[in-house]
């Protein structure tokens, strides 16, 4: 079990009375207390770790949530806040000292607005949910993390959440105007707004991405586009690794940038092929999906261009989508790939590395050596225009071992990604997963340096603790 | 620079520069800190008897086109990276503006100076702000600590994002002293769409129609006729002019602006720039010379949402016959003006009318030392922007009073 901060005694010994403060600030079915109805909320998408909470509290306001938090932060109690419970990093492990504050009943659109090309949504609306409410008007939420039905944007800008399209589209952080945010005092305060660029510290900026350390956000101010014309998808596929690396770059040196350019591995294209059945060439050390958009003339064009540039990489087969449902076919396998590895596999552990795009062939040849040493299965997918690497590590967890090595696995892949220049998390964040490998990418300095960020926004160390930071609570934070 | 402020030898690498900040906050003596000066005249006077440059950090560090990435030193001049990257094709995602005439500096802005003070041009509304596209760098906080934040890759969510908190914030949290941006392929061509004679609120309507189509317009700006006139490129329309851009292979840039045209066929007739006069026009959007130049004049920047726009700037127009023009779709509203406190208070009560923010971004120093520059914070935000100051610069040495008067 992953070590959290020692659980406060007395605010466990407080609990009757902390339950009760909660029941006078929110409706009676909105605080959880006994333990059968805790346990849902014990683990999150990170599933080997469970932790049932002190309590949980589900508000339906901002106001709510600003007393909530006025009255943990008046008994020094610790708050874990949480979205869909999707967070593939233990983001939103409770603490058995500490409230779980769920967004899910904050599910409203409060406004979207055409002309200036925005919308406000509370934050347990789901990230499709807004793309939904806009779809009648052809518009869309660009963002599209893979667990995009369930997630909520809350929890989107806690994380700071990629997807598939970032390439065109950017991650999070690039699609937001405004927030709306609860302190650690229970103070609220709106962020930004339906306008660009605050004058100011970039509050916005500072706060996507934080993972519940600085603040709970309620409301969402994003970007919405008009989506294009259309879009269509090619697959590609090459006899080795290396290949695939040069085609990429000759891609992107030729000019174009398509709006998304995945890739997958041997095992991958097995496992996807097998659960989807999307035509992928089983002969393949390595399989491309790019798609681009725009009118089917334009679409034809890009299409061309990069079968050109592809045909100078001796592919093994070149397929070009002729139509929306082929397109989606070809998807389908990439969507599905964590589930078809869970098909072939008992567990898996999705890991989040980021490298430099260059070092594909060397990491993934790494990895292969690391597979063969330590017995554990890999399948990869990776985001290749960004350099965002999802190594799957099989196992079964019936195996004591088992789990402990798929770690050790995962933990040797991310120390390789900052060795090659990249970083240990490209989307899914640190949570408590990698929270113990910060000290790999920082140094020292650089973590006390964030660590005093933490404290400047949250001095007692009240808001999702465990998290992120290797364990070392400032001394004004203990109890 | 500041006239108080004694010329002094600078740091000629990043641990120089670490140990001379070491030094001033164990004597607490106020730094200004700067690349090579030309954007000294934005926001308020620094009170510093010292500077601190970055100017002889200079240098692309990493370059690396397909992965799209490119890495230089502070001081590096702006106008060399966007070169280097011309060679390979490639460009800044942002369209940094040059604001040097603006400002009255001869000086070549640096990749620092344009991280640190976070502006972007016309492509901003489309693709993002220059924060949005800094992936990485190395800065020297108060203490005179070397820290490093994101990486040289397109995708981090490593720690919380320090690019963002230190791309803006003037100086005032730690010296920038190296810079990672993701860059893209330069357009191969663009054209822009003219619609001549529209009034402002029908100018910005065109503009929303344009920036919500799916023909990925890329810069979208409305200038009244005597701001049209100082562009070379627009001079001839001899009317407002409604602007909307769009960038591509060529294939799609003809494809796309022929659609745009009959999408906005509503708004009347539209002309068409071909790309050398297109180019042409936005460099000059960018840069802000459309607004009045008499040097005695106030500017100002005010970012509001794109629909509040024209209201904001005739709000303006008749309170102090400001000269303006729009960029950014109508929501950055460029305001020039006497430089005074009652217009400043104008300023003021107009960006808040229309909920968004503003910038004095230029006038005399006396002007600057007295009203809120920028707006300022609710009690709770400003007790925190006070503490996240102190937690890197505690003993208040970087930039103060540069943004505020109480920072």
């Amino acid at each position: 079990m992953i070590s959290q901060y020692e659980p406060k005694a007395g605010v466990i010994a407080r609990r009757d009375s902390i339950l009760a403060g909660l029941r006078r600030i929110l409706p009676d079915n909105g605080v959880i207390g006994e333990a059968l109805r805790l346990k849902p909320y014990e683990t999150d998408g990170l599933a080997a770790y469970r932790q049932p909470p002190l309590a949980v509290a589900l508000p339906e306001t901002t106001e709510q949530v600003a007393a909530v938090m006025a009255f943990c932060h008046a008994q020094g109690v610790r708050v874990v806040p949480r979205g869909a419970g999707t967070s593939l990093s233990g983001g939103a492990l409770p603490m058995a000292d500490a409230v779980v504050i769920g967004m899910m009943r904050m599910n409203r659109i409060l406004d979207i607005d055409y002309a200036d090309r925005c919308a406000v949504v509370q934050a347990g609306v789901t990230n499709i949910g807004i793309t939904q409410a806009v779809s009648e008007h052809d518009f869309f939420y660009a963002p599209d993390p893979s667990s995009q039905l369930a997630c909520m944007i809350g929890g989107n800008v806690m994380m700071n959440s990629g997807g598939a399209h970032c390439l065109r589209y950017g991650v999070t952080a690039n699609n937001l105007l405004g927030l709306k945010i609860v302190t650690v005092t229970g103070e609220i305060i709106d962020i930004g707004g339906a306008y660009c660029d605050s004058a100011g510290y970039d509050w916005l900026g500072l706060i996507t991405g934080s993972e519940g350390q600085l603040a709970l956000v309620t409301e969402v101010t994003v970007r919405i586009l008009h989506s294009p014309e259309g879009q269509r998808a090619m697959l590609a596929a090459f006899a080795s690794v290396e290949t695939a690396g040069e085609c990429v770059d000759a891609i992107i040196g030729s000019g174009i940038i398509p709006v998304a350019l995945e890739f997958m591995d041997r095992p991958c294209i097995h496992a996807c092929e097998a659960f989807a059945h999307a035509g992928y060439p089983l002969d393949a050390d390595a399989l491309l999906i790019i798609e681009v958009e725009g009118s089917v003339a334009e679409q034809d064009d890009l299409l061309g261009r990069i079968k050109e540039i592809c045909r100078k990489y001796d592919p093994i087969s070149l397929k070009v989508s002729e139509s929306a449902e082929e397109s989606l076919a070809i998807w389908k396998g990439r969507k599905g790939a964590f589930g078809a590895v869970g098909r072939i596999s008992p567990d898996y552990l999705c890991m989040d590395g980021t490298i430099p795009t260059s070092q594909l062939a060397y990491v993934l040849r790494r990895i292969g050596e690391m597979s063969a040493a330590c017995g554990l299965a890999v399948a990869n997918v990776f985001h290749a225009g960004d350099g965002n690497l999802h190594p799957l590590i099989m196992f079964d967890a019936n195996d004591p071992a088992g789990f402990q090595a798929a770690e050790t696995f995962g933990a040797d892949i991310l120390r390789l990604c900052v060795e090659v220049g990249g970083c240990l998390t490209g989307e899914h964040g640190v949570g408590v997963e990698k929270r113990d490998l910060m000290g790999v990418q920082f140094t020292e300095t650089e973590l006390d340096q964030q660590r005093r960020i933490k404290s400047a926004f949250d001095p007692g160390w009240l808001l999702n603790p465990s998290k992120v930071f290797p364990l070392k609570l400032p001394a004004m934070a203990a109890e | 620079m500041p006239d108080s402020v004694t010329q002094a030898p600078q740091p000629l690498n990043e641990a120089e520069l670490a140990s001379m900040v070491a030094e001033a906050c164990a004597t607490r003596a106020p730094v200004w800190v700067c690349g090579n000066g030309s954007k000294s005249e934005m926001l308020r006077p620094v009170q510093a008897s010292r500077s601190i440059s970055t100017a002889e950090l200079r240098g692309v560090t990493l370059y690396s086109p397909t992965e799209l990435i490119l890495s230089a030193r502070a001081g590096t001049p702006m106008a060399e990276i966007e070169a280097t990257l011309a060679e390979r094709g490639q460009h800044v995602i942002a369209e940094p503006p040059d604001f040097s005439h603006l400002l009255g500096s001869s000086k070549a802005q640096t990749i620092g100076g344009v991280v640190s003070t976070n502006l972007s041009g016309p492509r901003r509304i489309a693709w993002g702000a220059m924060r949005d596209h800094v992936m990485g760098l190395r800065a020297v906080n108060g203490h005179g600590e070397v820290i490093r934040a994101g990486g040289r890759v397109l995708k981090n969510v490593t720690g919380l994002d320090l690019c963002k908190l230190l791309s803006g914030a003037h100086g005032t949290l730690a010296v920038i002293t190296e810079v990672t941006i993701k860059v893209l392929p330069a357009p191969e061509r663009q054209a822009t769409l003219v619609l001549p004679g529209l009034d402002p609120t029908r100018g910005v309507a065109a503009l929303s129609a344009a920036l919500g189509s799916p023909y990925a317009v890329s810069a979208a700006a409305y200038l009244p006729r005597e701001a049209a006139r100082r562009l070379p490129a627009l001079a001839w329309v001899d009317r407002s002019v409604t602007l909307a851009r769009i960038e591509d292979f060529t294939a799609s840039v003809l494809y796309r602006t022929d659609r745009l045209r009959a999408d906005l066929a509503a708004f009347g007739p539209a002309e068409i720039l071909d790309d050398g006069a297109s180019r042409a026009a936005w460099a000059g959007v960018r840069d802000a010379v459309p607004l009045p130049s008499a040097p005695e004049q106030a500017i100002w920047r005010i970012s509001v949402r794109p629909s509040a726009g024209p209201a904001v700037a005739a709000r303006l127009q008749q309170a102090f016959g400001a000269g303006w023009f729009l960029d950014w779709g109508g929501g950055l509203v460029w305001i020039a003006g006497p430089a005074t406190e009652a217009a400043h208070a104008e300023v003021e009560n107009a960006a808040r009318a229309g909920g968004g923010t503003w910038t004095l971004f230029r006038g005399p120093l006396a002007l600057r030392a007295t009203v809120d520059v920028i707006p300022p914070e609710p009690n709770a935000l400003a007790a925190i922007a006070a503490r996240v100051k102190s937690a890197f610069d505690p003993a208040g040495i970087l930039n103060p009073g540069r943004m505020r008067a109480s920072l």
